[in-house]
């Protein structure tokens, strides 16, 4: 038994002090038997608070610490790591969850949030008491990853993991490459298309030998854990040969004798689309696709060109893998119909719809046969919301709309742009075109969250006006030819993904990181990561730092061979055990079998084969089975402390 | 609930890499459930001991609910036969000493069931007190 015991409260910052009496909890534990030592501090991660647990752990000659902080799920290593700097096993580590699961849970009631923390450090001293000296166990773990995602963060990801040796799987949900990317023409700062970045990620792919790219693809299932996950994916037709040369000429008669017509979601409804397609030429995979949810399947397209199969089936393929990175990306929120207009006013369209149409009007702006003068932006909207939901900012759009506005100056020079805003945040390197959209003339009008800009028709004429703080509150209208909404990000739609992955989702509906400082692209799912905008709002730049981060993480992960494991195992008092075989028929890894000493037989563990999930516990008639690291004198002790 | 400690105590045995994490979303998402809900957590749900239970019970914990891996569990598809194995052995152990089988819960948290966690506490709380 452990009987010198450093207790260490955090405050983190004041995440947990807000909350709960972190003195009043640090005096109780101080009056624990054992507990040598009991403190305070402000962030217990810090350095310094770490050097003074190592010091401590050293000086006063302390056999098991306990950190009352954040989620083991964040912190657990930390501290070990603290432990096995000072010489200590880091299995003589306790953390208890004193934020996430206390101050937390229990901000609405401060002193019951005290009173519940007192309970759970005396539940981890317990705990620490009767913890043992442990060593790691290893099991071996496939150097390969799944990247859910074949956008620009998903790629770059797959050819820096390639790169590092790992095999990779890509599969993107629609049949060509490229995600949001692929829509959008310059790019800030590089002045690339998005389509050149696009081409040069997959011709990367494809020259790659340990690159395999699934287009068309989805998770089917998903079983195992860590370094060891069974995947099978679900690859849905092309209906069109593998072997199909493009002929642009023969493809564009084929999509002429398409009888079926539809909204082009790839131009956000701006233009009409048909079953057979390719968004534009340079497009990957080079072949075309068939819209089977649109497709009558009557066969004309086939008489043109006969590579396409309209009997392709759908394939199910098995994949094993170590980790599986989600990179799947974001969407533009979709404005309400009647929120500043949307849908009710003609002439009001998306951000996105106006680059798409910036692209498809060559000489003049045109929309709905008129030629466009003055165009309002209004921003915000779908972000920083004060009634719904997208409470927060989405980041790009401040940049993105000026960008825009720019690319309309000099492409149209005529056009004055107005921006209805609600503060610019065009950070970094970003402000440069903020200056430069003024220069050019850009008319900036500002006004704050209680008095939104209002847009509504007057006299057959389309009008925004803001209250504008920049010019003392003065009500300033605009008669405009084109309302921009300047939407926000919203995660993409991955139900399917969701449930099987089961990847926590925090408040803004976004992927959740384990923590956005320190580890900003591990999720609780063990050997799950995400990186790009599926996580936050990002933009390219931004979401390929974060792609290539989490690469490096997923390669550091898999890429051993071997992954470090708790060591729970099981063991048998071969004593109590009367061999029954109870145990050895509710293992699911056969890790139990029969022995026979001296005519008594008796139940033995594996241990190579032991998971440490438990499950022969409770089926012992003469409890002789105890769990390394939860056995019953640790699991009972901290009941009793708990309910003390 | 008014948040008192004299409100019904409830141990709640959780899974380090299922049920956990939706208990730390419900607190990171501030969701409030009451504060005498205190949590234990094994590796797997079908590792519970029915004298774990019974010795929550017997120190004073009014109620026990065990927030299982369900169809989720990593180890085996077979843990949540297992799970309701070993709650039913517990309720026929509970039977035999007097106590009321209500007083031990399970249910299946998936990771991200934060909401249906924090739902099943209060209801839990609330049927425990009545």
């Amino acid at each position: 038994m452990r009987n010198r015991i450093g207790v260490y409260i955090c405050y983190c910052g004041s995440n947990i002090s807000d909350y709960v009496d972190c003195e009043k909890v640090k005096d109780i534990a101080a009056e624990t038997t054992d507990v040598i030592l009991s403190k305070t501090t402000m962030f217990a991660c810090s350095d310094s608070a770490q050097n003074e647990m190592i010091e401590d752990i050293k000086n006063q000659k302390l056999d098991a610490i306990v950190v009352a902080s954040c989620s083991p799920k964040l912190h657990l290593n930390t501290f070990r790591n603290v432990a096995q700097r000072a010489g200590l096993n880091q299995y003589n580590y306790v953390q208890v969850n004193i934020r996430e699961q206390c101050s937390w849970a229990h901000s609405n009631t401060p002193p019951q949030a005290t009173e519940k923390a007192i309970k759970l450090v005396k539940a981890g001293i317990a705990r620490a008491k009767q913890s043992q000296e442990l060593t790691p166990m290893a099991i071996p773990s496939t150097n390969s990853v799944l990247v859910v995602g074949a956008g620009v963060a998903g790629m770059r990801a797959a050819i820096e993991l390639a790169k590092m040796g790992t095999e990779v799987f890509i599969i993107e949900r629609e049949y060509f490459v490229g995600g949001r990317a692929a829509q959008w023409n310059e790019l800030f700062t590089t002045n690339e298309t998005g389509r050149e970045v696009v081409s040069r990620l997959y011709n990367t792919i494809m020259e790659a030998n340990n690159i395999t790219l699934f287009t068309g693809a989805d998770i089917d299932s998903k079983t195992g854990s860590v370094g060891n996950f069974d995947v099978k994916l679900r690859i849905r037709p092309r209906h069109v040969k593998p072997d199909c040369k493009l002929d642009w000429g023969k493809f564009k008669k084929a999509v002429e004798v398409c009888p079926v017509e539809f909204d082009d979601p790839f131009n956000f409804g701006l233009t009409k689309q048909k079953a057979i397609y390719k968004n534009f030429p340079s497009e990957f995979p080079e072949i075309p696709t068939i819209d089977v949810e649109h497709c009558t399947k009557c066969g004309k397209c086939v008489d043109i060109c006969d590579k396409i199969d309209l009997d392709q089936k759908e394939e199910m393929l098995n994949i094993n893998v170590g980790a599986v990175l989600l990179t799947t990306g974001s969407s533009p929120y979709e404005p309400k119909t009647g929120e500043f207009g949307y849908k009710e006013i003609e002439n009001v369209v998306t951000l996105q719809q106006l680059k798409r149409l910036i692209e498809l009007n060559e000489y003049d702006l045109i929309f709905k046969g008129k030629k466009i003068k003055n165009i309002a932006y209004v921003y915000c909207v779908g972000s920083r919301q004060v009634d719904g939901e997208n409470k927060y900012c989405s980041r790009y759009c401040c940049t993105s709309a000026i960008h825009t506005a720019i690319m309309v100056k000099e492409k149209y020079k005529t056009i004055n742009n107005f921006h209805f805003t609600r503060g610019i945040r065009t950070y970094g390197k970003q402000e440069a075109l903020y200056h430069k959209a003024s220069k050019q003339g850009d008319i900036f009008l500002q006004s704050f969250e209680d008095s939104p800009t209002e847009v509504y028709k007057e006299n057959g004429h389309t009008v925004v006006k803001i209250k504008d703080i920049l010019t003392a509150d003065k009500e300033l209208e605009v008669n405009t030819d084109l309302v921009v909404l300047v939407t926000g990000m919203i995660p993409r739609k991955n139900d399917s993904i969701n449930n099987i992955l089961k990847v926590p989702i925090g408040r803004d509906k976004f992927y959740n990181e384990i923590h956005p400082k320190l580890r900003p692209v591990e999720t609780v799912i063990d050997g799950v990561l995400i990186a790009g905008a599926c996580q936050a709002p990002l933009n390219i730049t931004e979401s390929v730092k974060s792609s290539l981060s989490a690469a490096v993480k997923v390669n550091s992960l898999i890429s051993k061979g071997k992954i470090e494991l708790e060591p729970t195992l099981a063991q048998i008092d071969k004593l109590l055990c009367n061999w029954c075989d109870k145990c050895a028929d509710v293992c699911p890894y056969s890790a139990i079998v029969k022995e026979v000493k001296n005519g008594k037989m008796f139940a033995v563990v594996h241990e190579a084969n032991c998971k440490g999930c438990g499950m022969c516990l409770p089926v012992c008639p003469s409890n002789a089975i105890q769990l390394i690291g939860y056995t019953d004198i640790e699991i009972e002790s901290m009941i009793e402390a708990l309910i003390d | 609930m008014d948040g008192k400690t004299t409100a019904p105590r409830i141990l709640v045995f959780s899974t380090e890499k299922i049920s956990d994490p939706a208990i730390d979303l419900a607190g990171l998402l501030k969701k409030h459930y009451p504060p005498t809900v205190y949590t234990i957590n094994v590796p797997c749900s079908s590792s519970i001991k029915s004298k774990w239970i019974l010795h929550a019970l017997d120190k004073g914990f009014d109620g026990v609910f065990i927030a299982a891996d369900g169809t989720d569990c990593s180890f085996s598809d077979t843990c949540t036969e297992r799970t309701g194995e070993l709650v039913q052995r517990t309720h026929a152990l509970m039977k035999e000493k007097g106590i009321d089988p209500a007083k031990l819960k399970m249910a299946a948290i998936c990771s991200v069931c934060s909401e249906p966690f924090v739902k099943h506490m209060k209801n839990f709380v609330e049927a425990l007190a009545s």
